[in-house]
């Protein structure tokens, strides 16, 4: 889009670590690219009928201009959260705001500055492409009907749906769908896109298309929220992620705090794994341990270009060094528990 | 809203954005007319409607083949007339079509408004546009108003046209004996076919309420036309005759009120009173309930 809205996401980044201080003076609504959380939810609760906790308390806070990963396993509470901030579903407790206005009284001023797909596609399958567009745009107020057809041009354009246009709905391929699922989204400019599992059921040409976008619409400076179960996603395009477990947020930061969560482990490999282990035992590292031809220890805050030059100054030959972290499978697995469904 | 837009500083206006707003009537119609080119451009609802066309016709042969012996006897009302005044066959056709293929009609397409966008999954993108759930539920009632008025209008063209093509026309001579003229009668008709319309508009709220509550249009469909029926059986018994006034269906055949000179006001009233209170109260549940409800479809 321009790149105000760029430099404006970039620098909400930046002071992330301190969201819980612009999070207060929220009240109105806010221009776009102001400072501020595109997202919050204080305490926000659903107890369907028959006492079953969806969600459970949760606090999340998603910087403006980030590429949110809301991850889980299913049935942890993404889309009753997502249909929770949509407005779709009344929390039994708490608050949230979007764009930093208080819901569901902003509804009418908020909504049409975010674009949705929640589970899956909907549209009707009698209609083609274009003409259920045009349906969704003539459901909103606040769009001008002048520039109707040029927007959803422009939207089908941008996923690459322009020359099935035309095509009726049900002759659509899922790929398609999902697709003009999105192209729903962007009929018009948004400042926060909230997409539940975008590449459900996608081949994997269409999950890469679909990831592209979603890097596009970021790159305009448009806050992206993914709910997803796939961890590879996530990995791939997010700046920050917020985990579900059995409706509780577990954890929620960049992705490099996610990562820098595991312990990391420097391994050498050498002829001489005892000599190895003397000196990063003699270094002061923990858990030493050693194997066939190599030496490893848990890193802690040494760096590991000196860890081998007292290696070498030791005389240990050193055939190979490499600092594994555990993979982020690994830390969700640790986060979520057993029985993540992990496709990724 | 519009003004936000406009004071903002919005970096980036949206490409091809015209100047100068557009006020809330013109995304009313456009909301509208969107609606109704749902309803009337859909494959089921036009047969239908062309049901309601064709039953008319059926009506009109079968009179013309059975006119030398003369309608008299048993039979819905006005069909004596008919030989001798094409324009009574549209009286004869809204009576017949009135006791089960207009309100089936209606039930289909009301119940369907709302349960069927449930059921697509529509619904939760138009209220997440935000399209606004009174606003919504506004259009699609406006919608199913319209559709009864082209039902009845259906019905009542289509008969005139067979009727006129197969009986002679001319001065029409009213229920209590006076003549008025073809024109004076035909102005009737269409209050008929109105009062008519009106009464199909109360079964819509009714079945607006019911589709409000399901994402099983089906359901819904079978529970409005369970509905008329129980409650047309329930106005044919003698011993419930301390509620038949209460009833929805009670007063639609009422427009005989029309065709007396003077025409019998008090009769209309009740009628069209009846109407108005059940298009309040259940468009009064369809509101509370489809407000309040959570959108998990």
């Amino acid at each position: 889009m321009t790149s105000a809205w760029r430099a404006a996401g970039q620098r909400d980044e930046i002071s992330f670590g301190s969201v819980d201080d612009q999070r207060l003076p929220a009240a109105g609504s806010q221009p776009p690219g102001a400072a501020g959380p595109a997202i919050t939810t204080s305490g926000l609760t659903k107890r369907f009928r028959g006492g079953q906790v969806a969600v459970d308390g949760i606090d999340l806070a998603v910087p403006h201009g980030a590429v949110y990963g809301f991850l889980g396993p299913n049935g942890s509470g993404k889309t009753t959260t997502i249909r929770m901030l949509l407005g779709l579903v009344h929390p039994t407790s708490g608050s949230h705001q979007l764009l930093g206005t208080a819901m569901p009284d902003g509804t009418n001023t908020v909504l049409p500055r975010v674009g949705s797909l929640v589970e899956g596609p909907a549209f009707y399958s009698q209609l083609s492409g274009r003409a259920n567009l045009a349906r969704f745009d003539a459901a909103d107020r606040t769009a001008d009907p002048r520039t109707a057809d040029a927007r959803i041009r422009a939207a089908l354009d941008r996923v690459g749906l322009l020359s099935a246009a035309r095509k009726h709905y049900r002759a659509y391929s899922l790929g398609m769908k999902q697709r003009l699922a999105i192209a729903a989204g962007l009929l018009r400019p948004r400042e926060l896109l909230i997409l539940d599992e975008p590449t459900n059921g996608l081949d994997p040409q269409g999950t890469r298309e679909v990831r592209g976008l979603i890097r596009d619409i970021a790159a305009d400076g448009t806050t992206v929220f993914v709910s997803s179960h796939l961890l590879a996603e996530v990995e791939q395009i997010c700046s920050h992620v917020g985990v579900m477990r059995t409706g509780q947020l577990v954890f929620e930061g960049t992705l490099d705090e996610l990562r820098s969560r595991g312990t990391a482990r420097i391994l050498v490999r050498t002829a001489q794994p005892a000599g190895a282990a003397e000196v990063l035992a003699k270094l002061g590292l923990a858990d030493v341990r050693t194997g066939e031809q190599e030496a490893s220890a848990q890193l802690g805050g040494q760096a590991p270009e000196e860890i081998c030059a007292q290696l070498v100054h030791s005389g240990v030959p050193v055939a190979g060094l490499a600092t594994p972290r555990p993979s982020l499978e690994d830390l969700f697995v640790e986060l979520t528990g057993e029985g993540f469904h992990v496709d990724g | 809203m519009s003004t936000a837009e406009v004071t903002s500083p919005l970096p980036g206006p949206p490409a091809g954005q015209a100047a100068g707003p557009v006020g809330p009537v013109i995304h009313w119609i456009r909301f509208l007319r969107s609606e109704l080119s749902l309803i009337f451009l859909r494959w089921r609802n036009l047969a239908l409607l062309a049901v309601l066309a064709a039953i008319p016709v059926l009506i009109g042969i079968a009179l013309k083949l059975s006119s030398p012996g003369g309608g008299g006897g048993a039979g819905p009302p006005f069909i004596a007339q008919v030989a001798g005044n094409g324009v009574f066959l549209a009286l004869v056709s809204l009576t017949v079509l009135l006791t089960l293929v207009l309100p089936l009609a209606v039930a289909v397409v009301a119940g369907d408004s709302v349960a069927g966008e449930a059921g697509h999954g529509t619904l939760r993108y138009l209220l997440v546009i935000p399209a606004g759930r009174t606003r919504l539920l506004g259009i699609k009632y406006a919608a199913l108003v319209i559709f009864c008025l082209a039902a009845c209008a259906v019905v009542t063209v289509a008969a005139l046209l067979i009727g006129a093509a197969l009986f002679p026309v001319g001065p029409v001579t009213l229920l209590s004996g006076t003549t008025i003229s073809l024109g004076a009668g035909l102005l009737r008709l269409a209050f008929v076919a109105l009062y008519v319309a009106a009464a199909m508009a109360a079964l819509a709220a009714i079945g607006l309420a019911i589709s409000a509550c399901t994402e099983h249009p089906i359901g819904a469909i079978a529970a409005i036309m369970v509905l008329a029926l129980a409650s047309e059986v329930s106005d044919s018994v003698p011993q419930f005759a301390v509620v038949h006034p209460y009833l929805p269906t009670h007063w639609w055949l009422s427009f005989d009120a029309l065709l007396r000179s003077p025409i019998a006001w008090p009769d209309l009233w009740h009628g069209l009173a009846s109407f108005g209170i059940y298009a309040v109260i259940f468009g009064a549940i369809a509101w509370a309930r489809f407000s309040a409800a959570d959108v998990t479809s």
